[in-house]
């Protein structure tokens, strides 16, 4: 029997073939489940932080929790597991029920003031065992990805999230200026607050901001017509709409 | 798990471009060894700057926020980024994450750095 431990460059391929997301030209949505939204998502093309508009900003939000308690890919094979539990109430994330696969997609739907609620998703760009990255859409409030990831240092397990991103368009920049990114803040400050509570820990988010290009992509202002903002108010405003249609059709058919 | 080694050789390919030479892995981790090779790179004249990709590993998602990091960076100075060397499978991680639209990816030096007009 051979004793032979692989190289680094084995061990790295063999990484490389499972975790990153297949090439795809635009997002197909396999299955959309119930109370979930597809207008923002289907065909889109996903959208790097090259891509946006707004000003570049890497935003870091990290919680240090006790090794003993949890080790990092353990801390990661549980967020993967139950991502969604983790989100702050009234924001709903529609993935696969196996948990987070390289290539994934997955429907949002996001609580927005005045009770509007914003729909776009997310594709699950990479994924090992120490990290994962969600990748936005076209039309998504920000073009660019999220890096979840988890390790070991000086007895401590440190779980972090990492937004690399751009506002995708002229309104989400406006929106993102005008309160936009504190909202953001909080969302993922409440996030690693239950995550770090779901292992029993109580525990300050430390949160570091930034701004990565201050100037803003003019030339891609034409993103506003992906707008998943625009599209979502236009799809609440027509739900009477719809609704009226669908009883009609229901009368008709039953006369 | 073993230790990532990054190491990252920069050289003067001509008056206005330079290569970095990429050894290994690229992941978040290799925040301080890329930027500092860029800065060593990044000089009055350099109007390229060319990744050399032959000697990749590994690179994951965190590597790819950090070219899109160093992309920025080299754009304030209106110097261009070109890539060769990519394997296949990282060709398609650039078209996947779209970096291949700011990034321009060549077959060999030499096509880059003509494509760069510095050969």
């Amino acid at each position: 029997m051979s004793t032979e431990q692989p190289t680094h460059e084995q061990q790295a391929a063999a990484r490389d073939a499972t975790s990153w997301a297949k090439s795809v030209s635009r997002l197909n949505v396999a299955e959309v489940p119930e109370g979930a939204v597809n207008i923002n998502v289907e065909g889109k093309r996903l959208a790097s932080p090259i891509q946006g508009f707004g000003k570049m900003w890497q935003k870091t939000y990290q919680v240090r929790l006790p090794q003993e308690r949890v080790s990092a890919t353990d801390l990661i094979a549980t967020w993967k597991a139950r991502f969604p539990d983790f989100w702050p109430e009234g924001n709903a994330f529609y993935g696969p029920l196996t948990g987070i696969e390289p290539g994934d997609v997955a429907l949002l739907n996001m609580a927005l003031p005045g009770k509007m609620k914003l729909s776009t998703g997310v594709m699950v760009l990479y994924a090992d065992d120490e990290s994962f990255t969600l990748m936005t859409p076209q039309g998504h409030m920000f073009a660019g990805w999220i890096t979840f990831s988890a390790l070991e240092r000086d007895g401590e397990t440190v779980a972090q999230a990492q937004v690399l991103m751009r506002a995708s368009d002229p309104i989400f920049e406006l929106g993102l200026t005008m309160g936009g990114h504190k909202q953001e803040d909080r969302f993922w400050n409440q996030t690693l607050a239950s995550l770090a509570a779901h292992f029993d820990h109580d525990c300050e988010v430390d949160t570091k901001v930034v701004c990565v290009d201050k100037k803003r992509q003019w030339s891609k202002w034409r993103n506003i017509w992906h707008s998943s903002a625009i599209r979502s108010t236009l799809y609440m405003v027509g739900a009477p709409g719809r609704a009226l249609k669908r009883l009609f059709v229901r009368d008709r058919a039953v006369a | 798990m073993p230790e990532a080694a990054t190491t990252l050789d920069v050289r003067e390919a001509s008056a206005q471009a330079r290569v970095i030479e990429i050894k290994g892995d690229i992941t978040a981790a290799s925040e301080d060894v890329l930027m500092d090779a860029y800065g060593r790179a990044s000089g009055p004249g350099v109007k390229a700057v060319v990744l050399d990709f032959t000697g990749l590993d590994y690179m994951n998602s965190g590597g790819i926020g950090l070219l899109v990091t160093l992309l920025v960076r080299a754009q304030r100075q209106k110097q261009r980024v070109l890539a060769f060397g990519l394997s296949d499978h990282y060709a398609q991680i650039f078209e996947l994450t779209r970096l291949d639209e700011a990034v321009s990816i060549h077959d060999s030096e030499e096509d880059a750095l003509a494509a760069a007009g510095a050969s």
